[in-house]
């Protein structure tokens, strides 16, 4: 077990170093250069620009100063905020995404769950049929026309919330509820499959034979198989959560790293991109080792690094 | 006599059984059927009301069935804040919708059943390989390199249907490798070699045809997620640029015009309900056709 997590550990730098490089020669292959937008015809005056921040070096050297000092834990500059390291920026936002993006998953698992395992334990009734119908609906609406919607009413109608921002717990209630909306509603259709599918297993009809209350068959039995493909889930699933806060951020205006990336795409602001892309895929890569391992400890069939 | 009994015993093909089990279940039928007009309705709507037409008489005009005094014309909808007509570009975003959607799935099945059926196929070593390449994309978080595909080509149609295709295909590619791999040692397979078929002929006319079923289930639930996404990158200003617009461009414009100032709901509303039923429609469509293909299966 623990062979096996170090193991994965060891992996994540490569798995995390192919991300960097590939990103690095996509926006290198872009043409035109950071500057061509600026103000400075002068092509002396490009070539101390591009010499300053080392691009006049071919991607690869280029490439090799920037993992150099990454392996010291400099991001660098930025090239497009004056006087701003790409840390300077990233530093404040990263928590703020986490956050976001942990609440998240937590409100969908905590909604999901529960709403997924009622409609599977009263199949074919009102229950399932409603909480199946909401959740296709979960599915069936992007999560910026949900976050609108949840502002007219919330916000404009009843003002029960402010519009956005962050810092105050008030502010973080429409959006964890916007971005956790589609996940909720997935991870409730996951689940329902997963009780549909062991309820009529063998070890659940002995638990109930030896007289164990209802409650306690579905918590201690049932969840444990039925939970299954919801945490196979899980891994794409935070990946998606921590890029769909993009546009969670921007609808709420919340000061996340998601419109670092897309300006910074946009800007070919290429240290913050990278930065920007190590952070997320580090947290990903991480997450992702966190779900095979709960993986392996809700079902003792599966044996790590086997 | 015998004439009766050929009546009676003719068999059913899996194929009939499945589209007669289709047919039975109503939301799927229904789904289906509204997905036809709303494709027949895009293809034509555009063609009366001009989409493109600004009317300065008429910014932010409210859903009306009367004509408006000043452009003489009836704006079902409403318009935009150019005074364009949204019902003529409701269906006019839709086309492009549907578009992208078809396109950026044809190109994902394409490639994810050639990559699929390549890797069961050749087994051992090279699918092993092939298959940690598709592990190692799985966890990558996608939006990252289709936003920077875009960035990099430009912001156009084509590189929205490559960008959003080339990374819907590893699904496929799973699901084809699967059944190429549990047909791949079947009698009829090994029947096809003995009369010295080729690899490639085996793969194409043998193999191939029994994947159809998974991978056309698949197929509908991946039109929807496409345009899903394309309203995502287009609310991030990376998708469809004016003067083509797209459900997600319109609803996007839609989340804007709704403020504390001065707000017009029915422009976020009309896009977003197109979109969504759309959505459910196939949503419905997808569900529908994977218990008709696959009765036993019982998967989300």
């Amino acid at each position: 077990m623990l062979r096996y997590v170090f193991g994965r550990l060891a992996w994540m730098v490569p798995t995390v170093l192919v991300i960097i490089v590939g990103s690095t020669f996509l926006m290198r292959a872009a043409p035109g250069s950071p500057f061509a937008a600026e103000k400075v015809a002068d092509d002396q005056i490009q070539k101390q620009l591009a010499k300053k921040w080392g691009l006049d070096k071919t991607p690869t050297e280029w490439l090799w100063a920037y993992l150099k000092d990454l392996a010291r834990g400099d991001l660098g500059p930025s090239f497009k905020v004056q006087g701003k390291t790409v840390m300077d920026l990233l530093g404040p936002a990263f928590p703020v995404s986490l956050t976001l993006g942990l609440l998240a998953l937590f409100v969908a698992l905590l909604v999901g769950i529960p709403a997924g395992f009622l409609a599977g334990l009263r199949q074919n009734t009102a229950v399932d049929y409603g909480s199946m119908a909401l959740a296709l609906v979960g599915i069936s609406l992007p999560s910026f026309v949900v976050g609108a919607l949840l502002i007219v009413f919330f916000v404009f109608d009843w003002s029960l919330f402010p519009v956005g921002g962050w810092g105050a717990l008030s502010q973080l209630v429409l959006p964890a509820i916007t971005l956790s909306a589609p996940f909720a509603a997935y991870i409730a259709r996951l689940a329902r499959t997963g009780v549909l599918e062991v309820k009529h297993e063998d070890y659940i009809r002995t638990a109930r034979a030896k007289g164990l209350p209802e409650g306690e068959v579905v918590l201690k039995h049932m969840i444990r198989g039925a939970i299954v493909p919801v945490v196979s889930y899980l891994g794409p699933a935070i990946a998606t959560i921590l890029t769909g806060g993009f546009v969670v951020e921007k609808l709420f205006r919340i000061p996340g790293m998601g419109s670092y990336f897309v300006t910074g795409a946009i800007n070919r602001d290429y240290t913050l991109v990278l930065g920007t892309v190590v952070l997320y895929s580090t947290l990903v890569v991480f997450m992702n080792l966190l779900v095979d391992i709960s993986y392996a400890v809700l079902d003792p069939r599966i044996r790590l690094g086997a | 006599m015998s004439e009766a009994v050929d009546e009676f015993v003719r068999g059913r093909s899996l194929w009939q059984d499945a589209m007669g089990r289709l047919r039975r279940n109503r939301l799927a039928f229904w789904g289906g059927l509204y997905v036809g007009l709303l494709l027949l309705a895009c293809g034509i709507v555009p063609l009366l009301v001009d989409p493109l037409q600004q009317r300065t008489a008429a910014p932010f005009q409210r859903p009306s069935l009367h004509a408006n005094p000043g452009t003489g014309a009836v704006h079902l909808f409403g318009t935009d804040e150019l005074g364009r007509d949204l019902f003529a570009r409701v269906f006019y975003g839709g086309r492009i919708s549907f578009l992208i959607a078809i396109v950026a799935t044809a190109v994902s099945v394409l490639i994810g059943t050639f990559y699929g059926s390549i890797a069961g196929y050749a087994g051992g070593r090279a699918d092993n390989l092939m298959m940690r390449f598709v592990d190692v994309l799985y966890g990558l978080p996608y939006m990252f390199i289709v936003i920077l595909v875009l960035v990099v080509w430009g912001r156009g149609l084509v590189p929205i249907f490559v960008a959003l295709g080339c990374f819907q295909w590893l699904t496929t590619a799973r699901i084809v490798r699967g059944q190429v791999i549990s047909y791949k040692h079947r009698e009829f397979v090994d029947a096809a070699r003995t009369i010295g078929a080729s690899d490639r002929r085996i793969l194409f006319r043998h193999l191939l045809p029994n994947v159809i079923g998974p991978v056309i289930i698949y197929t509908t639930l991946t039109v929807p997620a496409v345009i899903l996404l394309e309203s995502f990158l287009s609310f991030l200003g990376l998708g469809v640029q004016e003067p083509f617009t797209s459900w997600g461009l319109l609803a996007a414009e839609g989340t804007r015009a709704v403020n504390p100032l001065a707000s017009y709901r029915f422009i976020l509303f009309w896009p977003a309900f197109f979109l969504g039923s759309t959505l459910l429609a196939l949503n419905f469509l997808g569900d529908g056709l994977r218990d008709a293909i696959d009765p036993k299966g019982r998967r989300t």
